[in-house]
């Protein structure tokens, strides 16, 4: 297990190092002169554009800006965005905001997909079922920006239930709808998910086992069934913590929530490497680390995997 | 929105079983196939017709748009903007006054070709790395694998705004198929090691099967083991995972869209359609409403028949 976490963990360093780096050439490729419009009305004077390019190292080789760009990264010099603000700032403002949209799609998406999947599950035929496959389809189906829009419009500007968009501190009962539709895809996997592993293990042997040793029904299914058939599900969850972090964009644009994706948009149309290259390493990374920490886990809920 | 290579977790996973069960079939009392048994299944399936009667129906909006308006989707008339659904136009008009039914009806098209090209090259790019890891392993696989990760971990919505940003923007006057390619490249781009590492890991379970060593023990050059024997038994989950991206791209394709960053005028296209007119959404509801509508069917459609498919061809599930 340990040198299986450390073969796992070598293996980061590559794909970090490759995603960083095309990110970081990206950017700054981007068409357009990032420091055309610094100046007012006037074109810039040479000495500012030569300074501004010599601040960002833009004049030296790609590998070179790059390697001195990380260098400083990893000793936690972000550098200046283009307006002068610490890079740090304005990412340290972003990422809690998007972490707690996340983890309130997240606790919503194992509620309620988890609760229509054990429901489901365990009978499956009847109204109820059908309910549910049909809203989990047409969950898929609706793209985001359709689904956010209509609850703005519905619950934010109609109805008048919640604000339709989000204030800047971003409190916890304002992320309850954002946080909603920015599940909806994922509720209706894990509902899936859930279905299908509970009604392919009611059927293994050691349900029939514990039934036939007279435990009671609620202890069958509590006890044995539902342990053994929410290790994948769980796996999903934690794996979609990340997903669902870089894909809020769309979500924090509608709610206009000030966080990661909202900030990262706006950098990448202003060529701001120093912002966006620390917010997609820091996406990237969650996701990696947490499909790695999925896969270690799936080790300790389920002793029948092992890696050597 | 979440992106589409959500899909592939929890939707494909019958690979072996799939191929264990074609051989079972063989030998079994019914002589029927893996395919021949799904095409059974299939046709006692009333969502499997249902959702191909949608997808044909949107095909055919998108190949022949003239057959169902005869109303230019470009012609505008100020005097007109924003009016309501009405008898002479059904889904009303827009903010330029045009006609909201006919630009649906010819929106299809750039979103059925990007939805069906991108799934097209995402499956044959991904196909054909991820059998070559599978079936070489070693430093291939590693090397494949790393580079996969790299456009992997990029989240999707995120990576399609920088590659857009630096494709599109970096054209001077892109051309109508120009736009739709470039948004094309930009899918597969970001998608195709989803395609990749499902197929090598079917590989991987079929290529110790007997017929496999058979083959090899019989002589056979790796590339007719690969496309007599591993190709026709690993391709079911690859099917059923480009239906149901058909279906996630086309909806992608609207988020970009939406974002203005992917299609964009002279495109007509849903996404176009409700970017265009969100902040008229108070006033003019129906012009965001009815593509939203299309939009949503269409995508619902591929993933019902996708979902069908995979019902059909993994025996777990019956």
């Amino acid at each position: 297990m340990g040198r299986y976490t450390l073969r796992r963990l070598l293996q980061l360093v590559p794909v970090l190092l490759g995603t960083t780096f095309l990110i970081y050439w990206m950017v700054w490729s981007l068409p357009g002169d990032p420091f055309a419009g610094k100046c007012g009305d006037r074109p810039c004077p040479d000495s500012y554009i030569n300074a501004a390019r010599e601040k960002f190292n833009l004049n030296d080789p790609l590998l070179v800006q790059y390697a001195k760009f990380m260098g400083g990264m990893v000793q936690g010099n972000f550098g200046e965005t283009l307006s002068g603000r610490d890079a740090i700032d304005v990412i340290a403002q972003a990422i809690p905001i998007t972490i707690k949209l996340a983890i309130v799609a997240l606790v919503l998406e194992a509620l309620i997909g988890l609760g229509a999947g054990v429901l489901t599950g365990l009978r499956r035929t009847g109204f109820l079922d059908n309910l549910v496959l049909l809203s989990t389809l047409l969950l898929i189906a609706i793209p985001i920006f359709v689904s956010g829009f209509l609850a703005q419009f519905l619950f934010g500007v109609k109805w008048g239930i919640v604000n339709p968009t989000v204030s800047f501190e971003a409190p916890w009962s304002e992320l309850l709808l954002p946080g909603f539709i920015l599940a909806t895809a994922s509720i209706a996997y894990v509902a899936r998910l859930t279905r299908t592993s509970i009604a392919e293990n009611s059927r293994a042997d050691y349900v029939r086992t514990a039934t036939a040793k007279g435990l009671t029904r609620s202890r069958v299914v509590g006890v044995h069934l539902l342990r053994n058939s929410l290790i994948p599900v769980v796996t999903f969850l934690g794996a979609d913590l990340g997903a669902l972090m870089g894909g809020a964009i769309v979500t924090e644009g509608i709610f206009n929530i000030p966080g990661v994706g909202g900030t990262l948009f706006r950098a990448i149309r202003a060529h701001e490497s120093s912002t966006v290259v620390p917010l997609v390493t820091f996406l990237v990374l969650v996701y990696l680390l947490m499909t790695l920490f999925v896969d270690l886990f799936y080790a300790v809920l389920d002793p029948r995997i092992r890696y050597e | 929105m979440s992106e589409p290579s959500l899909l592939d977790t929890g939707i494909v996973g019958g690979a072996p079983e799939a191929a264990a069960a074609a051989d079972a079939a063989g030998t079994a009392d019914k002589p029927r196939g893996l395919w021949s048994d799904a095409w059974y299944d299939l046709r006692r399936r009333p969502l499997f017709w249902i959702s191909l009667a949608l997808v044909v129906l949107v095909v055919l909006i998108a190949a022949f748009p003239q057959l169902f308006t005869s109303i230019d989707p470009n012609a505008a008339d100020l005097k007109r903007s924003n009016e309501g659904p009405s008898s002479t136009a059904w889904f009303g008009y827009d903010l330029q006054g045009r006609d909201v039914y006919a630009r649906t009806i010819y929106g299809a098209r750039a979103s059925v070709v990007v939805g069906v090209f991108a799934v097209a090259f995402a499956t044959l790019f991904g196909g054909v790395v991820g059998i070559l890891a599978g079936y070489f392993g070693g430093w291939v696989d590693s090397l494949f694998s790393r580079i996969g990760d790299v456009f992997y971990g990029l989240p999707f919505v995120l990576g399609a705004i920088i590659l857009l940003f630096t494709f599109v923007g970096s054209a001077v006057n892109p051309s109508k198929t120009k736009i739709i390619f470039l948004v094309i490249l930009a899918i597969v781009v970001l998608t195709w090691p989803g395609y990749a590492r499902i197929i090598r890991s079917t590989v991987l379970s079929a290529k110790h099967a007997d017929y496999v060593l058979a083959a090899r023990a019989l002589g056979a050059r790796p590339s007719r083991i690969i496309f007599r024997h591993l190709l026709p038994n690993c391709v079911a989950p690859l099917i059923v995972l480009a239906t149901i991206n058909v279906g996630a791209y086309i909806g992608a394709e609207a988020t970009l869209s939406f974002l203005g960053v992917g299609l964009r005028p002279p495109v007509i296209s849903w996404g176009v359609m409700i970017s265009d007119m969100q902040s008229y959404i108070r006033v003019a509801a129906h012009a965001v409403l009815f593509p939203a509508i299309f939009l949503s069917v269409t995508v619902l459609s591929f993933v019902m028949l996708g979902d069908a498919v995979r019902q059909a061809l993994d025996p777990k599930l019956r």
